[in-house]
């Protein structure tokens, strides 16, 4: 079971008070988008082995929603971050960049 | 036999005598005792029959690896199956019986099923009893059933009494095994002033050590024991715990402790179990090493033993294992035993050493004692059927066909050396090593389980780091490393005697032919044997899980505590490849097993989960309330009058309803204020259709989808003000909704100026419904609702017979209906008030199943009944309540999809029944002829069905292809077995059809 640190309220607290939400980072296609787009939004998701950024809801506290860094294989979480941004912090992209020189980036 | 020596025994206190019962005979322990050392001081090495073969099985182990002893504990509630007798703490007046045999212990007649092993092999399930086919339901897994399987569980209404409980709790290090290394460990990092936790499984700290005679310090290890103990026990950085097993460690330092508490004093004012659920920041296993069993032919008969259990037995109870003992070893810590045996006056006949010279301190000591040492040999078969009566011995590189020596004894000592306990470095993905020298898996300190930071957060000291000999050092260092203390020179050192290396033997002898290898076991409680490992090898199962799985090789609670080493070493002879190549299978939690009550703990009956209550419960539970389960409400599904049934209170609920004047509490009902400046706009993106253009005072009903354009929730809309929205949602999907308004919020619009409450609790919500609603309210006195002043859909506020009234004038029964938002705090007192003015009226409050009846009449859907995730508005002619204004809406865009298209699409529909019966639930409609899969085609389904008492008949709403197209058509439903029941597609509105009982 993860620790998580939520980054609106600063406390670091186990997976079964947070929620998951998937993949962050999504572009929401609407009205007007490409079956192509539009598919990609609702259906595709990365499953990577190594650094995955997800969306995590610190359901039984804040009520925040908030997004993470995280290699899915390792466990080991790089960061969390508030969710009003549409990609990831430079500090921690730099971060997991030094840790993981494999990683093909954002 | 077994039994128990005059002196010595140093756990056991011979003042205290403790009376227990096994298999209703009556025998005396002491306290200290284990039940397995209770047993066997009364003789009692019989215990329990194997798991396929029934064959007779004694006691093999000390401890928690025991694979044969495994008892009914208790009796009526309390009892409780498959119990380790070598972890059970004998009481005065413990109850155990032995399990898996028919009739009897002593006399088991499914003991056939041994004498035709060839029935039971490897894979047996998969390969026999296939035909004839109808015979595997009504005999052959009947039979099997009764003859396989340990421990019967409880009987199905027992209860158990006992208390449980968890408990979360936080540490810098957990240190799991309170041997030597264990105690250093803590001692050295808790004096660095890290908050430590040390567990320990057994009721004793010090594991081995006193046994082993381990000197530390020039002193007994006892005295260093206490003297750690004592220091521990000081610090108030520190916390001690026995009987408590480090049962799982699971990602980022949570750790599941298994605390047995009363077990071994029922009396107790105590919970039983207590389910410690800690985080840990680092952890260090100091889990020791079992001992492996050699696979010789017979080593299973009761007497045959783990030569340090044996030695467990002796030196902390005081029991003789036999009158002549045999030890048979390819190391020499079996000596060990050999020499204590003799020095406590018992007899043994030879050592066999399967290794060619053993002229090490400890072979040398057993020589001067005059124990006859034999090396090169091993043991080709012991001799006896239910108990020990000799070994036939022979050369070790031979095949076993004749005997060189033999000997008469009535219990054999065996040791095929040590595997660390590895599972809870394990559990969470550390890895292991191949070591050359001990012939085991030990941890590889480079690849350890990895924490939330990266770093490895467990370590591994003493026996279970594969450190059989000094480990005070390594436990030092481990300890003060893992709270990153500055490293210093180990306080205390020990002194062993030096043990030439082990020499792998798999199986004795080394050539064995097939006659003996079927009778070399190398799992006792699955009752696997070597040539069985070595048949799922030749029929190709050369993944070691697939092996395991094929021949339950380490399966049930072994999880290769005993048998995995020998088996993975089997396998790997008979693939020809060596043993790290062939791997382990995988250590999962629970270490040995839990109890189903410490992992429910408190979550049981009332407390399992919250129960949400309306400000009306009581006054319904006082009225007759058959409830209901609505996610964590419960709701009258109607009002039960003395005597009366459920079918005909509904009945009368719904007549008074239509009319007379009626009451339903819909306080469960969402109730959410979505205010600011951008609400609007956020309403239109969330609704289908257009929310920011209703004015104030007024309510509109509402859809909304998923992004897939699937129904996800409906309700009514009030604007209160230019920037606040009531929005009403489903009783079940409240907090759903709450939370999708959240995300989208917080996630993709952050800059829109919205904010959004949660008012559910806050108000209660009672609908007055019927044709008198209107004439009971004004009874009441207070604000105007007339017809001009609250028109349908509108809404006003104000005071009702003095109460604080939000009046909705909306309608979920087809009636005229006001529903009333109360502060909660007031519902009550409404509700009363309500029920008082009301009496002469006949007035009733009406129940869950007389508003899906109500509303069904009307052709009103329901959110999870007409719709389950796949259907769109349009489906359920809704068309209306999508806005063709509006550029973009959650859902718009699924919706544009060619699928959601289809003019082939299920579609709502009434319908009714032929005969006016009711159609079961969920009923398909089936067409006539086969699909490409010979399987029938569908057409429809039923997706809500009732009597209607109104109409005095059956009435349903469905989904049915095309179905809006095809009025009057009569279709085929399938009902149970392969009758069909006729049904007609009408209009789904069934009453009322022009609403002019609700617009009044």
């Amino acid at each position: 079971m993860l620790v998580l640190t939520c980054p609106y309220c600063g406390i670091t607290a186990e997976e079964t008070e947070f929620k998951p939400g998937g993949e962050a980072h999504l572009k929401r296609f609407g009205p007007g988008s490409s079956d192509a787009d539009y598919e990609s939004y609702m259906f595709n998701r990365k499953n990577p082995r190594g650094v995955h950024f997800e969306r995590w809801r610190h359901a039984y506290g804040c009520g925040k929603w908030f997004l993470a860094a995280r290699d899915t294989v390792t466990l080991e979480v790089f960061g969390t971050y508030r969710a009003q941004t549409t990609t990831p912090p430079a500090d921690l992209v730099a971060t997991i960049a030094q840790k993981r020189p494999d990683w093909e980036g954002v | 036999m077994s039994y128990r020596l005059a002196q010595g025994g140093r756990l056991i206190n011979r003042a205290a005598p403790q009376t227990f019962r096994f298999n209703g005979k009556s025998f005396t322990g002491f306290a200290g005792d284990t039940l397995a050392a209770g047993l066997l001081a009364n003789g009692q090495m019989l215990v329990g029959r194997s798991f396929k073969y029934h064959r007779p099985r004694g006691i093999v182990a000390s401890g928690a690896e025991e694979p044969n002893a495994l008892v009914g504990l208790g009796s009526g509630n309390s009892f409780e199956p498959n119990q380790r007798a070598t972890t059970t703490e004998l009481f005065e007046g413990l109850v155990a019986e032995s399990q898996n045999h028919w009739p009897s212990l002593d006399f088991d007649l499914l003991a056939v099923n041994n004498l035709v092993p060839q029935f039971l092999t490897a894979g047996f399930y998969y390969k026999t009893f296939l035909q004839p086919r109808a015979f595997w339901k009504h005999v052959y897994e009947p039979i099997i059933r009764r003859s396989a399987g340990l421990g019967k569980a409880p009987a199905p209404e027992a209860r158990d009494p006992n208390r449980y409980e968890q408990i979360y709790a936080f540490c810098d290090l957990l240190v799991i095994g309170g041997g030597i290394a264990g105690l250093q460990a803590a001692l050295s990092a808790a004096q660095a002033g890290a908050r430590v936790v040390l567990w320990e499984q057994t009721a004793h700290w010090g594991g081995r050590a006193p046994v082993d005679g381990v000197e530390i310090d020039g002193a007994p290890a006892q005295n260093w024991i206490e003297t750690t103990l004592a220091k521990l026990a000081a610090l108030p950085n520190v916390q001690l715990r026995l009987r408590c097993m480090g049962a799982g460690v699971h990602d980022h330092g949570y750790v599941l402790g298994y605390e047995r508490v009363t077990d071994h004093a029922p009396d107790l004012d105590a919970p039983r179990h207590r389910l410690w659920r800690m985080r840990a920041r680092r952890i260090i296993t100091a889990t020791g090493a079992i001992e492996r069993p050699l696979s010789f032919a017979g080593n299973d008969l009761p007497g045959v033993m783990l030569a340090s259990a044996m030695r467990d037995y002796l030196v902390n109870y005081a029991i003789a294992p036999g009158r002549e003992v045999v030890v048979v070893t390819n190391n020499d810590d079996a000596y060990r035993s050999a020499i204590a045996l003799r020095k406590a006056g018992i007899g043994v006949p030879a050592v066999i050493d399967a290794r060619a010279h053993a002229t090490g301190p400890l072979p040398e000591a057993a020589r001067a004692l005059g124990i006859r040492v034999l090396t090169g040999k091993g043991i080709r078969k012991v001799k006896g059927r239910k108990c020990v009566t000799g070994v036939e011995v022979c050369r070790i590189d031979s095949k076993g066909t004749a005997y060189t020596d033999t000997f008469s004894c009535d219990a054999v000592a065996m040791s095929g050396g040590w595997s660390p306990v590895v599972h809870l470095w394990s559990h969470c993905g550390g890895k292991l090593l191949w070591d050359d020298r001990g012939h085991f898996f030990r941890p590889d300190p480079s690849r350890p389980p990895l924490g939330a930071d990266g770093a490895g957060f467990v370590q591994v000291c003493g026996a279970a780091n594969g450190d059989l000999g000094a480990v005070l050092e390594g436990a030092h260092g481990a300890g003060q490393k893992a709270v990153s203390a500055p490293l210093t020179p180990a306080p205390a050192q020990e002194k062993l005697e030096s043990e030439a290396p082990m020499e792998p033997v798999w199986i004795m002898p080394r050539r064995a032919e097939y006659d003996l290898r079927t009778k070399m076991w190398l799992d006792f409680q699955n009752d696997v044997k070597v040539a069985d490992v070595q048949l799922a090898a030749r029929e190709g199962y050369h993944s070691v899980e697939h092996t395991k799985r094929y021949t339950t090789l380490g399966m049930a609670t072994d999880q290769g505590k005993l048998s995995n080493i020998n088996g993975l070493a089997v396998l790997s002879d008979a693939l020809g490849q060596p043993i790290p190549a062939t791997g382990t299978t995988t250590f999962r939690p629970p270490y040995t097993p839990i109890s189903l009550g410490a992992i429910g703990a408190e979550a049981r009956g009332a407390t399992f989960q919250p129960l949400r209550k309306t400000p009306l419960m009581d006054w319904h539970a006082a009225h007759g309330a058959d409830w209901e389960p609505v996610g964590q409400w419960r709701r009258p599904y109607t009002y039960l009058r003395p005597g009366e049934k459920r079918h005909d209170a509904v009945n009368r609920e719904v007549r008074n309803a239509r009319e007379n004047v009626a009451l339903l509490d819909a306080s469960t009902l969402g109730k959410l204020l979505v205010r600011g400046p951008d609400a609007g706009k956020f309403l239109d993106m969330l609704y289908t259709n257009m929310m920011s253009s209703l004015k104030p005072g007024a309510c509109r009903y509402g859809l909304m989808c998923t992004e897939n354009g699937f129904l996800m929730d409906d309700g009514v809309v009030a604007r209160l003000d230019e920037q606040s929205f009531l929005v009403h949602t489903t009783s079940g999907g409240a907090d759903h909704v709450h939370g999708w308004m959240e995300d989208w919020l917080q996630c993709e619009w952050w800059d829109w100026k919205v904010h959004v409450v949660n008012l559910t609790e806050q108000f209660a919500q009672i609908a007055v419904v019927g044709p008198k609603a209107r004439v009971l309210l004004e009874r009441l006195g207070g604000m105007d609702l007339g017809a001009q002043a609250l028109p349908f859909m509108g809404w006003r506020e104000g005071k009702i017979g003095g109460f604080d009234a939000r009046v909705f004038r909306i309608s979920f029964s087809g009636e005229l209906s006001f529903e009333i938002a109360i502060p909660a705090s007031q519902a009550r007192a409404f509700w009363d008030r309500l029920m008082a003015e009301g009496a002469d009226m006949g007035i009733m409050p009406y129940g869950t199943e007389a508003l899906h009846i109500l509303r069904a009449e009307k052709g009103f859907i329901m959110i999870g009944d007409e719709t389950d995730g796949t259907v769109i508005p349009q489906d359920l002619g809704l068309n209306w309540a999508i806005s063709k204004k509006k550029d973009d809406f959650l859902g718009k865009r699924g919706m544009e999809r060619s699928a959601m298209q289809n003019p082939l699409r299920w579609q709502l529909v009434g319908l009714e029944t032929v005969d006016g019966s009711v159609l079961p639930h969920g009923a398909l409609a089936v067409k006539a002829g086969l699909n490409a899969n010979k399987q029938a085609i569908t057409e429809g389904r039923v997706t809500s069905s009732y009597f209607s008492a109104t109409l005095g008949r059956g009435i349903a709403l469905g989904l049915v292809e095309r179905g809006p197209a095809r009025m009057g058509e009569v279709l085929s439903f399938a009902g149970e077995g392969k009758t069909r029941i006729t049904a007609r597609i009408v209009d789904p509105v069934f009453y009322d059809k022009d609403g002019a009982k609700q617009n009044v």
